[in-house]
């Protein structure tokens, strides 16, 4: 983990480097700029958290004024502007997940990890985010450690996920209610008493 | 052409107009905030709604192209309500502090808020405040009452060039802001300050000393640099208070540089109010009638080619006029309007004009700049090169400075050799010029004010023959000024006479005692120091070099405290007009020379200075008539000559302190110590807080 003051200089790894010339040539010629957000995460995923240094490297690849890029990496919570623990741990409070309980969820995460907003643990494991909407509202409430969505969590779940990650398990991802994906809560409700042509008695 | 209507008129009008554009050409206005004609459309503030029947919402009209059959609402119910409820949006979070705002009286939300706001707001809930940010000496910001419709942050990136603001973070947390550690430094920053259509950023330098409705307002022209811009002089009492643009699309659009709006404040420091005699080496402050008696004591008997004259960079016609006259009884050949040195010569008119024209500068499509750095030496007119560039199909070149100029040029080096590659058709640029329907050539003061000016005006001259410059409806020979005196001193002739020395002929005449007296009118920019033992009268308006050096000071008018005549780059004619009156015992410099020839007992034939326009128009009857422009016919200019390996230069080195008002300034001193000497915003510029 690299501290706030420690990042004078960024470059790309020779292999980022690649992927980062590859993404910049899927958009036509001088609309470079276009390629921003995903050099941006992959400045992220080499250095965990987009410094002044990372939007200087890439403001000066793509041809862009420095606070163009800074908007972005403002604009959108999964960009970390400050360095983050091995696992961020951001749990999302807006209105359907506030609705659904994300306030419990929010406490015990705080109460697990002993952190409030923002905060990274001494061991430099964990860091817990209030974030904005992260797209899963129809598994309300939720929460993203690093790549993985945690979802349908009540206070219980997400102690059990957290305690999980601190023992260095890998708890299931996706939904911990026992719904499958985004299917109805409690089973199907259409479509059960599905039959077909002939069958039909 | 789409027909549509609009509130029961029906119009045709071009197609990719907006709605909003449309409803303007019927008189009909909407109100807005973010919209602004001369930046891209954002369409964020939402206050322009109106209802288009078939659609089912209203629609922001600043952002809704005319579309052919639409019939549109401007202020039907519908509207009224959708307005209501935008501003009510808009009020939520802005500060109720009217009464204390710097913008009160002027402010677009107050006013739209008495016409489309509604009688009572329902928000009981905690506003949001947010900190102020620093801006640097010449905007206030009081961040807690922006509206985010984000018209700065497409000033400074679009028009300014300077990318230095964004919007940092999101929704309700979303806050205007500088880059870390870039400076809000734009040359034309100030402008920031009229765009602002609430109180988030005011002017600095002047903040809580008016009431907007206080203030007595005096249309009059620039005389800050050449381009002589159009400007509001802001008077209260017999103070100027602010300067503020006016639109003029010939010249300065609606933007006016940081240096002419905000050196007001010189206009009121070290002020020369009354007259002085030097006495046992010290001045000391005496009337008219003694300090005119000690010129008569001197200059009476003296053979007139003991006498000379030079003129500063804000000298006007009328004031150029009488000293000529008065030379001319006197019998001196020496005069010169050029106290820095330029090899510009009067007669041929083309070759000392911004032939092109200030607004059509944008017709050309290829352009090289010589010894000249645009960005300081007229800022306005940068950002019209800027605006050029960014149209496209546009390839620029400078020889000299190497600066960030706000668009993509090459550097092709410093040195009056390239210039005559160039023109010899030794270089690449030779066949770009060439090549180009429109080929322009600036040239700045940089390059003439030099040994070998006369030398780099003939190549310029020659280059712009060989590549079509000049040819029917285009001349693209541009000389910049940036004095505002210097054309009217062309125009009129006031260079020597057969005989008679310029600028440094007259210094070291003076050095050598061949010339015993010198008069100085606000020539500052003259090597004073080595005037030897000669007698030096001063007409000026401000404590400086000059003034120091005199033996007799004589206190005259600036450019706000009189009806003065200037000749802008292009060759525009155009008259300032009075807006106060000057402090203590100071008199407009044409009437001080008139005087002054009464007292050496040979009065000049006017009096009045109708009469005086009257003998400027018999002389130059291109002088005559206010606003005019005349387009100059082409001749060759210039004399061949050896070039030396001195680097060209811009002719400005301190973009904020550049002529006696500015160099009193306060305001102008701070922005020195905290910017530079101008384009020291640089977005990339690697600072403390990097990294």
């Amino acid at each position: 983990m690299s501290n706030e003051n420690e990042m004078t200089s960024f470059a790309f790894t020779p292999e980022n480097l690649e992927k980062a010339k590859a993404i910049i040539a899927k958009y036509p010629a001088g609309r470079q700029q276009s390629a921003v957000m995903p050099l941006l995460d992959l400045a992220q995923r080499q250095v965990g958290w987009t410094s002044i240094a990372v939007i200087e490297a890439i403001a000066d690849m793509l041809e862009m004024a420095p606070i163009r890029v800074q908007e972005v990496v403002t604009f959108y919570t999964m960009y970390n502007q400050r360095p983050v623990g091995q696992h961020h741990v951001q749990v999302c409070t807006n209105i359907c997940c506030l609705l659904t309980g994300s306030d419990g969820v929010a406490q015990v995460a705080k109460d697990t990890l002993g952190l409030d907003w923002g905060e990274t643990t001494a061991d430099g494991m964990f860091t817990l985010s209030e974030v904005e909407c992260l797209g899963a509202c129809v598994n309300a409430p939720m929460m993203q450690i690093n790549d993985d969505y945690y979802e349908g969590l009540t206070p219980d779940s997400t102690k059990s996920v957290l305690e999980a990650i601190k023992r260095g398990e890998t708890p299931k991802t996706g939904p911990q209610d026992g719904r499958q994906f985004s299917a109805p809560a409690g089973g199907p409700t259409t479509l059960g008493e599905l039959t077909f042509g002939t069958e039909k008695a | 052409m789409p027909k549509l209507t609009i509130d029961g008129t029906e119009i045709e009008v071009e197609a990719g107009m907006t709605i909003l554009q449309a409803a303007e050409t019927i008189g009909i206005e909407i109100p807005r905030f973010c919209y602004h004609e001369r930046l891209a459309v954002a369409g964020n503030c939402r206050m322009c709604l109106v209802e288009v029947e078939k659609m089912p919402k209203p629609v922001a009209s600043c952002a809704m192209p005319v579309g052919e059959g639409m019939v549109v609402h401007t202020s039907n119910a519908n509207v009224r309500k959708a307005r209501q409820g935008v501003m009510e949006f808009l009020l939520i979070n802005h500060p109720l502090d009217c009464p204390i705002c710097d913008q009160g009286g002027e402010c677009d939300l107050q006013d739209q808020a008495m016409a489309y706001g509604g009688d009572r707001g329902r928000y009981q809930e905690e506003k949001r405040s947010v900190e102020d940010k620093d801006y640097g000496p010449l905007i206030q910001t009081w961040m807690t009452r922006c509206i985010q419709c984000t018209r700065c942050i497409r000033f400074i990136s679009e028009i300014a060039g300077t990318p230095v603001l964004g919007g940092l973070g999101r929704s309700e947390h979303l806050e205007i802001g500088r880059y870390v550690g870039a400076a809000v430094s734009s040359e034309l920053s100030g402008n920031l300050i009229d765009l602002c259509p609430v109180g988030a950023l005011t002017n600095k330098p002047a903040s809580y000393t008016y009431r907007a409705w206080e203030l007595k307002k005096t249309e009059s022209v620039d005389a800050m640099d050449a381009l002589g811009s159009a400007i509001r002089v802001d008077t209260r009492g017999n103070e100027v208070i602010r300067i503020l643009p006016r639109v003029n699309d010939d010249i300065n659009e609606e933007w006016l540089s940081d240096r002419s709006r905000f050196a007001v404040d010189g206009l009121k420091r070290q002020r020369l109010d009354r007259a002085y005699v030097r006495k046992d080496g010290k001045l000391v402050a005496t009337s008219w009638n003694d300090a005119f008696a000690a010129i008569a004591a001197k200059v009476n008997g003296l053979a007139g080619n003991k006498i000379a004259a030079i003129t500063g960079g804000q000298t006007d016609v009328e004031t150029m006029q009488a000293f000529k006259d008065l030379f001319a009884v006197l019998g001196s050949p020496h005069i010169d309007c050029r106290p820095e040195g330029s090899k510009l010569w009067p007669g041929n008119r083309a070759g000392y004009l911004f032939n092109s024209t200030i607004a059509g500068i944008e017709q050309a499509d290829a352009l090289l700049i010589v010894g000249s750095n645009p960005r300081i030496e007229a800022p306005v007119l940068n950002a019209r090169l800027r605006k050029r560039w960014l149209k496209g199909g546009f390839k620029a070149a400078v020889i000299g400075p190497k600066t960030d100029l706000t668009f993509k040029h090459d550097y092709l080096g410093d040195q009056a050799s390239i210039l005559a590659d160039i023109a010899s058709g030794n270089h690449p640029f030779f066949e770009v010029l060439k090549n180009a329907s429109n080929p322009a050539i600036i040239l700045g003061q940089g390059a003439v004010n030099r040994e070998d000016g006369a030398a780099i005006l003939a190549l310029a001259s020659k280059l712009a023959e060989a590549t079509g410059m000049i040819k029917d409806g285009w001349n693209g020979f541009n000389v910049l000024h940036t004095d505002a005196a210097l054309v009217g001193g062309l125009d009129m002739g006031f260079v020597p006479y057969v005989g008679g020395y310029d600028t440094a002929g007259i210094v070291a005449g003076a050095a050598k005692g061949e010339i015993s007296v010198v008069f100085l009118a606000g020539a500052d920019e003259v090597d004073v120091k080595n005037l030897g033992n000669a007698f030096v009268v001063y007409l000026g308006t401000h404590g400086d070099a000059g003034a120091h050096r005199a033996d007799v000071v004589l206190p005259t008018a600036a450019y706000t405290e009189k009806s003065a005549t200037f000749v802008n780059t292009e060759g525009r004619v155009q008259r300032t007009r009075l807006a106060i009156f000057p402090p203590g015992e100071a008199k407009e410099d044409w009437k001080v020379i008139r005087a002054l020839s009464d007292a050496l007992g040979k009065p000049l034939a006017f009096d009045t200075v109708k009469q005086l326009r009257e003998r400027i128009a018999a002389t130059n009857p291109l002088l005559a008539g206010e606003g005019s422009l005349v387009a100059a016919p082409w001749a060759p200019v210039g004399i061949d000559g050896a070039l030396t390996d001195k680097p060209l230069a811009s002719s400005i080195d301190n973009f904020y302190q550049v002529d006696p008002i500015s160099r009193a300034s306060k305001t102008m001193a701070e922005c020195t110590s905290q910017f530079g000497g101008g384009c020291g915003c640089n977005s990339k510029k690697k600072t403390g807080t990097h990294g």
